[in-house]
């Protein structure tokens, strides 16, 4: 897990006083139907921030609201301590990068990635070492008197980057920008991105759908599910202990396991008959009944340790990539995901054991709130 | 098989071209000869045609009348679409979508039933015989059809284009004549070339709201066949020079016309 701030950055809480960019119970409804619901959220100053969720969650639209481009229809946008909900997108001084490559096809690499700069009159010198700057740290040195028709798709994504960068503003919002990326290009620019923007002052605020790409990104992470934040805090600690079940699942991939277990005294109780006993935070909740979420790297088709619980299921799916073996299998009437290291032959519609690590079980109140 | 591959198109090519090069062929000779005699090629070659035409005022300023009022009609067309095109693209607003077929039912008209309006029109408020009131009355079919095109062009260009330039730091005026008219210049050229050949080859309303101060060619040709008889050799060279602006026009715009086609807006 790559946390590029090297740990540095602190509790959200403890961060309140710095945080440069605001979002202030800002609410977006477009006709009847509401984008954004009420929401309140400062990002870490300077630092790295994803914004974790499905298509439709409203990533964009935030992102959209935070640069201007759409106005809310209630609540403030802050910027650096300035409120800058009625500031035009031009006067906002941030970059945007889309998830799909836009680049001025009529101007150069040169001049795409000087764009901002000639429209802020910089000097003719100054603008051309940044330009060259900016170009060699994203390797498009010897494609500068090109035609972003005449790059590749990574190269014309890079030559945004370079626009994002150079400009040197405030709030870098990138919007998936590796999702129409082909998987290597992807990884290569995902390793690159954190190191290009650090040191530079700006705030980064990263879309993205993929739970991996959050983990790798570090910083901080918003987990969003149809129009609200659910959950905001270091990625690490909100993968580990999510808030809720809904934050779970947006922070799961493949999805998280759930399922139902009625707790009485120390035992915990599956639907089916399984049972294990109560350790950890569970031990001292009430008894009742309980929602388990268990993420599918727990759930292995061996027992390796002692104490696992074991599970019977039919197989539903099988998926093998390289030494990663993923199955889907029947709990009762859920479709659990078993997702482990090394070659694992199942077959499907047969029925296979599979053994759950009840210490890493999260266990979700009636309410959805996490309890243990 | 393999020689009907070329047979039919050569067959075809020829049917098409047999017109115009009657045409061509008509206009080198003598009337006499184009009355008295059938000859594939002219036997009594001459100029002649073309050097009344010339050097007559009253037929090159026919010429010239023509190509004024098209090429303003052609300026005032894509300026009035352009932004016309790009508010339909861009934004959504009450009625966009009628608004938008409205437009082209415009041309579904006949440009005669407005000929009778524009010209009593036209005479009251002592436009009659100008070229700028032929160029206006044209805007009629041609505005609608230039914001049909340069919107299937625009709606090309993504809405995140935009965006960008707003986060760079452009302002609209500056966004919409240094990168959004550069992006879709091959939509304004293929716009251009339709507003000038319908404006070129329209007829009956250059013809009504002119007498003879901005007398198209067209209406020059016509008058030509009454007078001292049939001057046919002439009438066939100013047919020939007719053809000439459009054919140039063509050529350059050729690549951006199937672009056109392409996004089923032509």
């Amino acid at each position: 897990m790559a946390n590029w701030a090297g740990g540095s950055i602190p509790h959200a809480r403890n961060l309140a006083i710095e945080m440069s960019v605001e979002l202030k119970n800002v609410v977006k409804r477009v006709g009847a139907e509401t984008h954004i619901y009420q929401t309140s959220l400062a990002f870490a100053d300077k630092g790295f921030n994803v914004l974790l969720g499905a298509t439709g969650a409203g990533k964009t639209t935030l992102i959209k609201l935070l640069a201007g481009l759409e106005k809310p229809t209630s609540g403030q946008v802050w910027i650096k301590g300035r409120d800058v909900t009625r500031v035009n997108t031009q006067r906002r001084n941030i970059s945007l990068v889309h998830q799909f490559f836009v680049n001025y096809p009529t101007m150069s690499v040169f001049e795409n990635i000087a764009s901002p700069l000639r429209v802020s009159g910089l000097s003719r010198a100054e603008c051309d070492r940044r330009v060259r700057e900016a170009a060699d740290l994203l390797k498009l040195g010897p494609m500068l008197k090109r035609r972003p028709s005449e790059l590749s798709g990574g190269q014309q994504q890079r030559t945004a980057l370079a626009r994002a960068i150079v400009k040197e503003s405030d709030l870098v919002l990138l919007d998936e920008p590796l999702a129409n990326l082909d998987y290597k290009l992807r990884e290569e620019l995902r390793d690159e991105l954190p190191r290009l923007f650090a040191g530079r002052g700006a705030t980064v605020i990263y879309a993205t759908s993929e739970p991996t790409e959050a983990l790798l990104l570090g910083g901080m992470t918003a987990t969003m599910r149809e129009g609200r934040v659910v959950q905001f805090g270091p990625t690490a600690e909100i993968y580990r202990t999510p808030s809720d079940l809904t934050a779970a699942e947006v922070f799961s991939d493949p999805p998280i396991n759930t399922a139902q277990v009625t707790k009485a005294g120390d035992r915990i109780t599956l639907n089916g008959g399984v049972s294990w006993s109560a350790s950890g935070a569970i031990a001292t909740a009430a008894d009742g009944d309980y929602t388990i979420g268990v993420r599918p790297h727990f759930v292995r088709p061996k027992a390796a340790t002692d104490g696992l619980v074991r599970l019977s299921g039919k197989v539903l799916i099988t998926e093998l990539s390289g030494s990663e073996s993923v199955a889907h299998f029947a709990l009762g009437d859920r479709a659990w995901v078993s997702q482990s290291h090394g070659v694992y032959q199942f077959r499907v519609g047969e029925t296979h054991e599979f053994y759950m690590d009840a210490g890493k079980c999260l266990y979700f109140g009636s309410d959805g709130a996490l309890v243990a | 098989m393999k020689r009907a591959t070329w047979l039919v198109p050569t067959l075809y090519i020829l049917f098409l071209m047999l017109p115009i090069y009657w045409l061509v062929n008509m206009s080198f000779k003598t009337t006499n000869e184009i009355l008295g005699s059938f000859t594939l090629f002219p036997n009594d070659f001459t100029f002649e045609n073309y050097m009344v035409i010339f050097t007559d005022q009253s037929w090159y300023m026919g010429y010239f009348n023509s190509m004024l009022y098209v090429s303003m009609n052609t300026v005032i067309s894509v300026a009035a679409a352009l932004p016309a095109a790009y508010a339909f693209s861009r934004y959504r607003f009450l009625g966009d979508k009628h608004l938008f077929f409205w437009l082209l039912t415009n041309r579904m008209a006949p440009p005669a039933v407005f000929a009778l309006p524009f010209f009593q029109f036209y005479s009251a408020v002592g436009l009659f015989d100008t070229h700028i009131a032929v160029a206006l009355a044209h805007c009629l079919f041609n505005i609608p059809l230039a914001v049909w095109i340069l919107e299937g062009f625009m709606s090309g260009v993504p809405k995140e284009l935009d965006e960008t330039a707003y986060v760079d730091g452009y302002s609209f005026p500056k966004f919409f004549f240094k990168i959004f008219l550069p992006t879709i210049k091959s939509g304004i050229g293929v716009t251009a070339f339709f507003c000038f050949m319908f404006s070129w080859v329209e007829l009956l309303l250059a013809k009504n709201l002119t007498a003879v101060d901005a007398k198209p060619i067209a209406a020059t040709m016509t008058r030509t066949a009454s007078t001292a008889g049939y001057e046919l050799g002439l009438l066939a060279a100013a047919g020939v020079l007719t053809i000439i602006p459009g054919a140039i026009v063509i050529y350059f715009v050729r690549n951006y016309i199937a672009k056109g086609f392409a996004l089923g807006r032509v």
